[in-house]
C-alpha cells in the first residue's frame, strides 16, 4: 500500500511539470516583471539549487544527530 | 574535531554561497568558447578537489593503521576512501556531462579522462581486494598497504602524465599549466567563488565520509560488546 501511494506521487507530481509547461506555451513572450523572472528566469534555477543543496544538508543534519544519539546510549550502557 | 559543529556549518555557509553566487556572478566571455558553462568550475572542478582530499585522509589513516594497527584507523581509511570515490564518481559523470557539449562527445579519449578513469578504477579495485578476504585482520593489513599503492598511483595518473601530454582540457599546452583551471580563463570574481567552493564541497566529503565512520565505529562496537 505504502509502496503504490508512492509510485501515486511520483506520477501525480510529474503530471504537474507538464501542466508547467503548457502554462509555459502559453505565455511565450512575457516581459521580466520581477528579479525571479529577470535574465531569462536564471534565478528560478538558482533557487532550485538552493533548495536542493539545503535540503541535502537539513538530511545530514538529521543523520548526524542520530548518529550522535546512537552513541550517547551507547556509552551509558557501557 | 569530527563532532564539533562549526566546519558543518561553515561547508552550509559557503556551499549556500556558491550554489547562488555561481550563477550570478560574472563570467569573462572567452571568445564564445565556453560561455556559461564555465561556471562548472564552481561544481565540477571541486568533486576533484574533494576526492583528493579524502583519498589522502584515507591514506593517512592506513599508513597510521600499518604503523599501529587499530580497528578504527582501518575503518577511517577505507570509509574516506569509499566517500572520496563517491566524489570521483561524480566528478568523472559531470565532465562527461560537460565534455558532451565543449568537446562534443562525452568521452573523447583525452589523457585527463583516461588517467582520471585508471585512477577511479584503481581504488574501484581497493574495494574488490577487501571483499575477498574474510579475515579481518590480514584484510586490514593488505587492504592498507594496497591503499598506499593506489594512492602513489595518483600522483602519475591524474597530476604527473596529464600534464605532459597535449589535452582538451586547459593546460593541455604540453608541460605548461595546470590540468584542471586555465590561470587565464579565471578571473578575480570567479576566485571569489571557486576557493569557497573547493573549501565547501571538501567539508561536505569530509561531513559524509565522518558520519560513514561514526557509525562503522558504533556498528564495531556493538557487535564486540553484545
Amino acid at each position: 500500500m505504502d509502496k503504490l501511494k508512492r509510485i501515486g506521487f511520483v506520477i501525480a507530481f510529474s503530471l504537474l511539470q507538464v501542466f508547467a509547461f503548457a502554462q509555459e506555451m502559453n505565455t511565450t513572450k512575457e516581459d521580466p516583471t520581477d528579479f525571479m523572472r529577470s535574465n531569462g528566469k536564471l534565478y528560478v534555477v538558482v533557487a532550485v539549487i538552493v533548495t536542493i543543496v539545503a535540503g541535502l544538508f537539513i538530511y545530514l543534519l538529521n543523520l548526524d544527530r542520530k548518529i550522535s544519539r546512537l552513541e550517547k546510549d551507547m556509552k551509558q550502557k557501557a | 574535531m569530527i563532532r564539533q559543529s562549526w566546519w558543518k556549518l561553515l561547508s552550509f555557509v559557503l556551499l549556500m554561497y556558491v550554489c547562488s553566487m555561481g550563477f550570478i556572478v560574472k563570467v569573462p566571455l572567452l571568445d564564445g568558447r565556453l560561455q556559461q558553462s564555465v561556471r562548472n568550475l564552481f561544481f565540477h572542478v571541486p568533486m576533484w578537489i574533494c576526492m583528493m582530499t579524502l583519498f589522502s585522509v584515507s591514506v593517512y589513516y592506513a599508513v597510521r593503521f600499518l604503523r599501529n594497527p587499530q580497528t578504527n584507523y582501518d575503518l577511517y581509511s577505507v570509509e574516506f576512501a569509499r566517500t572520496g570515490l563517491l566524489f570521483g564518481f561524480l566528478g568523472i559523470t559531470t565532465g562527461a556531462i560537460w565534455a558532451n557539449y565543449q568537446w562534443g562527445e562525452p568521452w573523447s579519449g583525452d589523457p585527463k579522462q583516461n588517467g582520471a578513469a585508471i585512477a577511479l578504477l584503481i581504488y574501484f579495485a581497493y574495494f574488490v581486494l577487501r571483499g575477498s578476504m574474510n579475515d579481518t585482520d590480514k584484510r586490514s593489513r593488505i587492504s592498507a598497504v594496497y591503499n598506499v599503492f593506489a594512492y602513489c598511483m595518483l600522483f602519475p595518473t591524474i597530476w604527473i602524465l596529464p600534464r605532459l601530454t597535449e589535452s582538451l582540457h586547459p593546460g593541455g599546452r604540453g608541460s605548461e599549466g595546470n590540468p584542471g583551471l586555465n590561470p587565464d580563463d579565471t578571473t578575480a570574481a570567479m576566485k571569489t567563488v571557486m576557493i569557497p567552493a573547493f573549501i565547501g564541497w571538501t567539508l561536505l566529503g569530509i561531513w559524509i565520509a565522518s558520519l560513514r565512520v561514526r557509525l562503522r565505529i558504533y556498528q564495531e562496537n556493538k557487535t564486540s560488546n553484545g
